[in-house]
């Protein structure tokens, strides 16, 4: 376990040396641009597969706390009351409740008609934004920009300064998640999504357990929600649409559910594909459905995991290999 | 929210019919499109998220036979047909690999399938608005209810849809093939034994499904512009539909799809932004209330 949390740390470590290496190695706004979505719709479809992946709850109406965390951050730091810390950490607890009232009603259902209830609230939520104008500007977004006051020295609106703070808040999130992937009560979740009866039996309170995950989901989104609101200067109504969910969902599946880093591989890939389909071709359509296809029909599992399925194989055949070798000497 | 227009519509009669006239329509479009949806997902359990596409698909062949031929009845089967066909061809070479599968990797394929669809109606029709225009044989003086007028095809169209509805409820529960088609929801194992051949009744299944989208698809071509986005949004309404109505349940979904068409007709004149917010408000409070909708058979709880 302990070498388990120094490999962690290693990682998380390395990780973050990449992430700001690589604007200094290649000083393009595009690519610190490209970076920032890529953590911010990371952040998402992780937080998302705390659900889907680990607990087993197929949720479509994620993105309605990604577009909480950007609404509520765009109107605190409209407001002029609260410096960036407080709104964050304002926008992070007001989710965490919104979400504890949805998934106190939602966790109670299961299989599809769980994806179905989260659906219904994510677009309850939706016509919310698009109805309330006076306050959320409706289909227009939040106007006017977000402010970014400067804090404890921080001047957010230099574009290098806002892109290392936005680094440091996704591998924060990251390393909470991964508390929670391995913790005890990350294989409760185990548990609960493979036998849910036998949970019960062992007396874990799986309701209990799972609007406890749900919560914490919840609130990571709304992370992702307020670095990308910081980001644009604004919030918009598809933030919350269910195609931002969808988005999220296909995420987890091109990269895979299983490994932990999973969905941020699925985000960078759809993002790169996104991009080079649009240079080459108008069918982007055409060209991304072929290759969900041909993931989904050839390797039937994601990316991800699939390469790390193949490695055990490997590494199992070679074993087998090496012990056949190995008798054979002996005889 | 403006609900004076709303009690002044409800007053005046001619307004009144003209909208309810508009929530019959759009209810029995929807029933056309959810009882396939309903008919797919209770004998395969697996959800068609590409139902949408071949709505779509559907008005745009019954456009371009239309567009042939000057003929609606052609219109009508080649947007009928040829959906079904599609439909089995869907079902026998992509949809059959992912049964069993999580349902995530049929929503995965079916997003697949939508992108491929949309970018093909694009690159045969062009990404422009289509209008196919009242066939010929509809154009007649609108018909008088009561101070308000109805276009002879809206008529038509309700009709039409109503008599397929009783045709499909009246071959699923009276037929010797519906019974079978129903043991299958149950018990599949059981019905192979006794020497039905299932795979081709699965297709068969899907394959009317997918043609009860068409139909939905050509009965709309008349009345709606085509773009080759037009089945998200019907897909996103007939989910509600099957949900509030009960999977599997055709007599739900027509219950269900007739109140979504009146929500969206009327709330068009009294709450125009909130209709969805109505919608997606109804669909939660059923799935609290009872998880396997109005008429919905098995527990989901």
């Amino acid at each position: 376990m302990k070498s388990g949390v120094l490999r962690d740390l290693a990682v998380g470590a390395v990780l973050v040396a990449l992430l700001l290496v690589l604007p200094i190695l290649f000083p393009k706004p595009a690519l610190r641009d490209f970076l920032i979505y890529v953590m911010a719709y990371g952040l998402l479809a992780m937080s998302l597969n705390l659900l889907v992946g680990l607990t087993g709850l197929v949720s479509f109406g994620h993105a309605a706390f990604f577009a909480s965390g950007a609404y509520m951050f765009g109107l605190l730091m409209q407001s002029g009351t609260v410096g960036i810390p407080v709104a964050m950490l304002a926008t992070v607890g007001g989710t965490a409740v919104l979400a504890l009232v949805i998934g106190a009603i939602c966790v109670r259902l299961k299989e599809i008609y769980f994806s179905f209830i989260t659906l219904a609230f994510q677009m309850f939520i939706h016509s919310i934004i698009l109805t309330w104008v006076s306050l959320t500007g409706g289909d227009q977004g939040l106007r006017g920009g977000i402010p970014r006051p400067p804090f404890l020295g921080i001047d957010l609106n230099d574009a290098m300064t806002l892109y290392v703070f936005c680094v440091v808040v996704f591998i924060l999130c990251i390393a909470i998640m991964r508390q929670v992937w391995r913790s005890p009560f990350g294989f409760t979740l185990r548990m609960i999504r493979d036998n849910p009866t036998r949970a019960n039996f062992l007396g874990a309170d799986v309701v209990r357990v799972k609007l406890g995950i749900f919560v914490l989901a919840g609130s990571m989104a709304s992370v992702g929600g307020v670095l990308l609101a910081l980001f644009v200067s604004g919030a918009y109504p598809e933030f919350g649409f269910w195609t931002t969910s969808g988005e999220a969902i296909f995420m987890i599946m091109l990269g895979g559910s299983q490994l932990f880093i999973g969905p941020v591989i699925g985000a960078v890939l759809l993002r790169l594909l996104d991009h080079f389909v649009t240079i080459y071709t108008d069918h982007h359509g055409l060209v991304l459905g072929a290759v969900i296809l041909v993931i989904v029909l050839g390797l039937r599992q994601g990316v991800a995991d699939y390469i790390v399925d193949w490695l055990e194989r490997r590494r199992e055949t070679r074993a087998a290999a090496a012990s056949v070798a190995s008798e054979k000497g002996a005889a | 929210m403006n609900l004076e227009a709303l009690a002044s519509c409800l007053s005046t009669s001619a307004c009144a019919v003209t909208q309810v006239s508009t929530a019959l329509i759009i209810g029995m479009l929807l029933f056309m499109v959810a009882s396939g949806l309903s008919l797919i997902f209770g004998v395969l359990g697996v959800i068609n998220f590409a139902h949408g596409a071949f709505y779509m698909v559907g008005a745009y062949f019954a456009y371009a036979a239309y567009q042939a031929t000057e003929s609606f009845a052609v219109a009508f089967l080649a947007g009928a047909l040829g959906v079904g066909l599609i439909g089995i061809l869907f079902e026998r070479f992509i949809m059959s690999r992912v049964y069993g599968k999580d349902v995530l990797m049929q929503l995965l394929v079916c997003y697949a399938a939508i992108l491929i669809f949309d970018d093909l109606v694009k690159i045969i029709a062009g990404p422009e608005y289509k209008m196919m225009g009242m066939p010929e044989a509809f154009a007649l003086p609108p018909l008088e209810f009561g101070g308000g007028f109805v276009p002879a095809y809206y008529v038509f169209m309700i009709l039409a849809s109503l008599a397929i509805g009783i045709g499909l409820w009246l071959a699923i529960e009276k037929t010797r093939l519906g019974k079978i088609v129903r043991a299958l929801a149950i018990n599949p194992p059981m019905v192979s034994a006794l020497g039905i051949n299932t795979t081709m009744l699965y297709a068969g299944v899907f394959g009317v499904g997918s043609l009860l989208a068409g139909i939905a698809g050509a009965l709309a071509a008349p009345t709606r512009t085509l773009t080759p986005g037009m089945g998200l949004s019907i897909l996103i309404e007939s989910f509600i539909v099957t949900v509030i109505g009960g999977m599997g349940s055709i007599v739900g979904a027509l219950i269900a799809a007739l109140l979504i068409g009146f929500t969206r007709a009327f709330g068009a004149i009294g709450f125009p932004l909130f209709v969805d917010g109505l919608m997606f408000a109804m669909m939660a409070l059923v799935l609290i209330l009872k998880p396997s909708g109005l008429l919905g058979r098995e527990p989901a709880r």
